[in-house]
């Protein structure tokens, strides 16, 4: 690790200006970013510590939530209304690392979280372009269990890890971000980017720009949801896949349903293709397979994933059947 | 002839001192069996409340003046040449006080190999440390930074510039079998077992299997990384070591540096898990090269991604059981073959056909391994080298007879247990697996398993029953020594250089030598750790325990003569011969007579002397050669496998230990179910991944390299036969590795038991259930 100096915000205007002097990078519990710092992967002149302005969950006028991205993992995990009004945030959230990471771990940290792809990890003896764009990647012909079955690109093929993001993307939530430019909004399904040419490009967040919030709307689906995760052991592993998914039924039919996959992508995977087959139909578990199979029939594997396009498939079925009650 | 059979004769020729009668061969069981106090009670380990407190120091811990930090840089190819080294960055860097690479480190001999012959060597990758600008495995150490901090050192080896001159490699398993070699033997048996043919009895057996099971490599993960703390005074080395070898770390490294063993002082007094992985590697060499050639003190804690570089693992198998059955299911062939990585620069066989030896009555043999030659890091013991995969291989394939068979697997096991070695003839020492099954299945309630695979479901979760049979063979090791010193007070310090790793070695001879002395706990002391103590055996084979107490019992038999000696004429025991005579009450008696008596005070005080001093050897283990003798158990594992994901979860399991008798039912508990949960890390998460292009570790964390996290981890109840071994010391047999084996097999039996599925290759991941 090299040596960096470390300074800590009082509010936000503080944090974009101390982040404005130089290469600084934000610091939120440091579970990630500490660790690439130890491995040499990243290397910022500075932090500014922004995990303890003082952000908190709010209720918006419309019924929503506002979570503060200095807000703990575990914060939001155990929160009263998350736990009943978006059950499946907080299922994902609980469903990540361990315990004592989630204390530390922030909002805005655990959306930045970058990929375990081992070989990204590797800088003294793989090659990766996410690391070093050009240099090649490693990990198409090599390890690649964990790796993504959509959208990767021939220049990198790895996965974002976040549990939460995943329930973010079927709850649709949007991300305020403060720049130097000042506010704006991003939908956090178009937050993060494929890799396309560019894998070392992971979002659309501009330089010196905060993560300041996430924005949550209400609705039945987000109510009736649920997250499950599969994974190598039973705790501490990130997913094979994981499925986030919410369910309305009026009068027998599908009227909203909401379905993201992790574990598949370079971010979290909203399963667009398979809802708009589901809305408006009767929920059976013949259905459910239907569209799960639609939606994993752009899947594109490699040697080390292949089970994952089936895994998905069965995943995305079983949790839909459990919102419903139809038996997997 | 193998190693160990040339040892052990030899040891028998030559200098046996004091070869105590009782439990070997034609002797009488130790009769401690009969006259246990504090054996076999519950009793604490007397090194918890130093650990808990943090009093106790490990390796990486102990403070020194002038300490400066080492950091390793490791090769990224396989093999070649290094063309390239620049350190000019990195000897500028702050805080940096020596850059080693092999321009510059001392002169060094390559290190002895451990073997079973030379107690005084551990060397595990025997090959030249830094002498050469040759790459000889993806990982070998080019360069060692030392620095004032460790963040220094770290940052310094990051900016080292390594060219490398490529050659070929060897680092695919699969096209490596075509060389593979058959060794001659086998630690204590000859690799080739030949015995009817199994070919014919395959063709004529009503029933048979036939399948191929796989075991990936294993990286070590001991919750202590290997770390040395380490210092030269002159000619005079000093290592602070994590190590269950002391006394052949020493040896090794006086080989090493070209001094005398006496001038190598190695202390470890706590071991923060060995399980095979503690023994030389190149970290203690470098670590002192680098200290010699700077002149102060060097601190080398390695990396959970060194460790993966530089500490060896279990070598992956790929092996062939084929089992012939009558139809009442007894065995007339049985054929164990298989192929396992071992390099010509490792000393460890991974022997996973051993216990297809000895475990069941077949009546034709045809066992035999074969080794790999890689181009990687040696491979090592892992906890029950050989057996942990062996068990796997031969006991699935036992549960897959049953199941064609279709007969209880319980019964199978029962119909084909030998009351003696089935190859040898030799008589078992004590055995009774099948007492192992009955008690274990009672308390599991084996009676409430369904035959048919898929018959119990909950929801989703598909639900099955398993067993398999577990087996380790016992261990002896000749020349473990231990001084006994009994003081004035009537207090009694046993000291050797062994080892504690956390499975109670005090804790277990201070109970033994209070019984053996006849002495309450209290005025019994054991120090143990480092080698200015008497001569060590390794802990390792599950031995230490047998050979510690072989060694305590002779020497108390030399206590007997010296105290009877200084006794003299004054008193109720003269006249009497050391056979006449037993320890009780802090004293000595008179067989049959307890009137004739004198405590330990008197008759120090009587002849004026502060203390007494003798000191025991662990005699050559010819019960060994006489006698077959193994620990087995029962394995019970009841699971859920999720008929959606193929998610394997392990409800319950019970293991019941054939183990001779237990000396302390909570450390032994702890050995036993440790064991058991490693088992489960085998079974279900634990696989290096190996990069076959590069010949690299790619799970160089342990956030990659799965080990059971706790909610794998279930209720498991641990039961045992205590049956005491009258061949043996206290009537035990050693338990520390016993536990991983045949877990593997009970779970992947319960799993198929689930769904129908038989999956032969480790680890059972999701991915295996999901395709029928
Ligand atoms: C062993 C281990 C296991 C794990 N397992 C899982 C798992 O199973 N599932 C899972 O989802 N996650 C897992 N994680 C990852 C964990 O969730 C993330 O490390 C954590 O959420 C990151 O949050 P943080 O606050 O510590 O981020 P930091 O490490 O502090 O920061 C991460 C990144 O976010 C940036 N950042 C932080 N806050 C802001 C902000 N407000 N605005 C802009 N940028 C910001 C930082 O500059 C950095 O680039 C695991 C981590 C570890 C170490
Ligand atoms: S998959 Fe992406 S992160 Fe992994 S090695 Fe390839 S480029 Fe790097």
């Amino acid at each position: 690790m090299r040596s960096f100096d470390y300074r800590r915000a009082a509010d936000r205007t503080e944090a974009l200006s101390i982040a404005g002097e130089g290469r600084a990078r934000y610091l939120g519990g440091g579970t990630n970013l500490v660790d690439l710092m130890r491995q040499n992967i990243e290397a910022p002149a500075a932090l500014v510590d922004v995990s303890r302005l003082p952000d908190s969950i709010e209720e918006t006028p419309t019924g929503g939530l506002i979570i503060g991205a200095a807000v703990s993992n575990s914060v939001v995990a155990v929160h009263p209304a998350v736990r009943t009004q978006y059950p499946m945030l907080s299922r994902a959230l609980l469903a990540g690392a361990s315990a004592q990471i989630r204390n530390m771990a922030t909002i805005g940290g655990n959306i930045l979280q970058r990929t375990r792809c081992a070989y990204f990890y590797d800088v003294a003896g793989s090659r990766c372009n996410k690391r070093e764009p050009g240099a090649g990647c490693d990990a198409i012909d090599g390890h690649n269990r964990y790796h993504a079955i959509f959208g990767a690109s021939e220049r990198c093929i790895a996965t974002h890890p976040s549990d939460m993001c995943v329930a973010l993307a079927a709850l649709d939530a949007t991300v305020h971000l403060l720049g130097p430019g000042g506010e704006r909004e991003v939908r956090l399904l178009d937050f993060h980017r494929l890799p396309g040419e560019h894998p070392e490009i992971e979002t659309v967040l501009r330089p010196g720009e905060l993560i300041t919030a996430i924005e949550l709307d209400p609705s039945a689906a987000a109510a009736n949801s649920r997250y499950r995760k599969v994974r190598d052991r039973s705790s501490y592993a990130f997913a094979l896949v994981s499925v986030a998914a919410g369910l309305e039924v009026v009068g027998g039919r599908i009227e909203d349903v909401r379905i993201a996959l992790g574990g598949v992508a370079a971010k979290p995977w909203r399963a667009v293709r398979a809802e708009g087959l589901l809305r408006g139909q009767a929920p059976t578990r013949a259905r459910f397979l239907e569209a799960a199979d639609a939606e994993l029939a752009a899947a594109k594997s490699f040697h080390g994933n292949a089970f994952k396009v089936e895994l998905a498939k069965r995943t995305v079925a079983a949790v839909l059947g459990e919102l419903t009650g139809a038996d997997a | 002839m193998s190693k160990l059979q040339n040892a052990i004769v030899g040891g028998v020729r030559t200098a046996m001192g004091y070869v105590p009668g009782n439990w070997l061969p034609g002797g009488t069981p130790d009769p401690l069996i009969e006259r246990r106090v504090t054996l076999g009670t519950q009793q604490s380990r007397v090194d918890g409340p130093d650990k808990v407190r943090g009093a106790a120091h490990f390796a990486a811990e102990v403070p020194m003046e002038g300490l400066l930090y080492a950091a390793c840089v490791h090769s990224t190819i396989p093999r070649g040449r290094i063309t390239e080294l620049d350190v000019a960055a990195a000897e500028t860097a702050p805080g940096v006080a020596l850059v080693m690479t092999h321009r510059n480190a001392p002169k060094m001999a390559v290190p002895p190999p451990i073997g079973l012959t030379n107690l005084k060597a551990a060397g595990n990758n025997i090959l030249p440390v830094m002498q050469d600008a040759e790459i000889r495995w993806n990982g070998q150490t080019v360069a060692v930074v030392l620095a004032e901090t460790q963040e220094q050192a770290d940052l310094a080896a990051s900016l080292i510039k390594v060219g490398y001159e490529a050659a070929v490699a060897r680092t695919r398993f699969e096209k490596a079998k075509a060389d593979a070699r058959t060794p001659d033997s086998l630690m204590i048996e000859k690799n080739r077992l030949k015995k009817g043919d199994v070919a014919v009895a395959l063709q004529a057996a009503a029933r048979s299997v036939d399948a191929i099971y796989r075991t990936p490599w294993h990286n070590h993960t001991p919750i202590e990384p290997n770390a040395a703390t380490i210092a030269w005074k002159g000619d005079r080395l000093t290592v602070h070591d994590a190590t269950q070898m002391l006394n052949g770390t020493a040896g090794s490294l006086a080989k090493v540096f070209g001094i005398k063993e006496s001038q190598v002082y190695v202390s470890s007094p706590f071991v923060g898990g060995g399980f095979g992985g503690k023994a030389l590697w190149d970290h203690q060499i470098l670590g002192a090269a680098a200290a010699k050639l700077a002149g102060r003190p060097v601190r080398i804690a390695l990396s959970r991604a060194s460790m993966v570089r530089l500490i060896g693992g279990r070598s992956p198998t790929e092996q062939r059981v084929a089992l012939a059955a009558a139809a009442d299911g007894r065995l007339k062939g049985l054929l164990h073959h298989g192929f396992s990585v071992k390099p010509p620069h490792s000393a460890c066989d991974e022997a996973f056909t051993l216990t297809s030896r000895s475990l069941y009555a077949s009546e034709s043999f045809d066992v035999v391994q074969h080794t790999i030659d890689l181009d990687v890091l040696a491979n090592t013991f892992m906890r029950a080298p050989g057996e942990a995969p062996g068990t796997f291989a031969l006991e699935s394939a036992m549960d897959e007879l049953a199941h064609e068979l279709g007969m209880d697997p319980i019964e199978l096991r029962r119909r084909n247990v030998p009351d003696r070695n089935p190859v040898s003839g030799a008589p078992h020492s004590q055995s009774d697996v099948m007492l192992a099954y009955d008690l274990g299945a009672k308390r599991f309630g084996w009676d409430r398993r369904a035959a048919a695979p898929r018959s119990r479901r909950e929801g989703e979760w598909l639900i099955g029953m398993g067993c398999a049979t577990g087996s380790f063979p016992y261990a002896r090791m000749p020349g473990m020594t231990v001084r006994i010193t009994l003081d004035g007070s009537g207090h009694a310090t046993v000291s050797s250089a062994a080892h504690e790793m956390g499975m109670g070695t005090a804790t277990v001879q201070r109970q033994h030598t209070a019984d053996r002395l006849g002495l309450p706990l209290e005025s019994v002391t054991v120090t143990i750790g480092d080698t200015s103590l008497p001569f060590g055996s390794f802990a390792g084979g599950s031995s230490q325990t047998a050979s510690l107490g072989a060694a305590i019992n002779a020497a108390s038999g030399k206590l007997a003569v010296e105290l009877l000696r200084l006794a003299g004429n004054d008193t109720p025991l003269a006249g009497l011969r050391p056979a006449e005579i037993e320890f009780v009450n802090g004293g000595l008696r008179k067989i049959g007579e307890p009137s004739r008596y004198e405590s330990f005070v008197s008759i120090l005080k009587r002849a004026a002397r502060d203390q007494i001093s003798v000191t025991g050897v662990s005699s050559a283990p010819l019960e060994m050669l006489k006698f077959s003798m193994h620990s087995r158990s029962a394995i019970f594992c009841e699971l859920l496998v999720s008929d959606v994901t193929g998610e394997v979860r392990v409800d319950r399991l019970v293991g019941c230990f054939d183990c001779g008798r237990i000396l302390n039912p909570k450390t032994a508990a702890s050995q036993f179910r440790g064991g058991m949960i490693m088992g489960i890390g085998m079974a279900l998460t634990e696989e290096a991944l190996f990069d076959e292009r590069t010949g690299r570790v790619m799970s160089a964390s342990i956030a990659d390299y799965h080990v059971p996290a706790h909610l794998d981890v279930p209720d498991i109840d641990i039961l045992w036969t205590d049956i005491p071994d009258p061949r043996t010391p206290m009537g035990a047999r050693g338990i520390g590795e016993i536990g991983i084996t045949g877990v593997a097999a009970a779970i992947a039996n319960a799993a198929f038991n689930a769904t129908g599925k038989r999956v032969r290759e480790l680890p059972l991941t999701p991915d295996k259930f999901l395709f029928a």
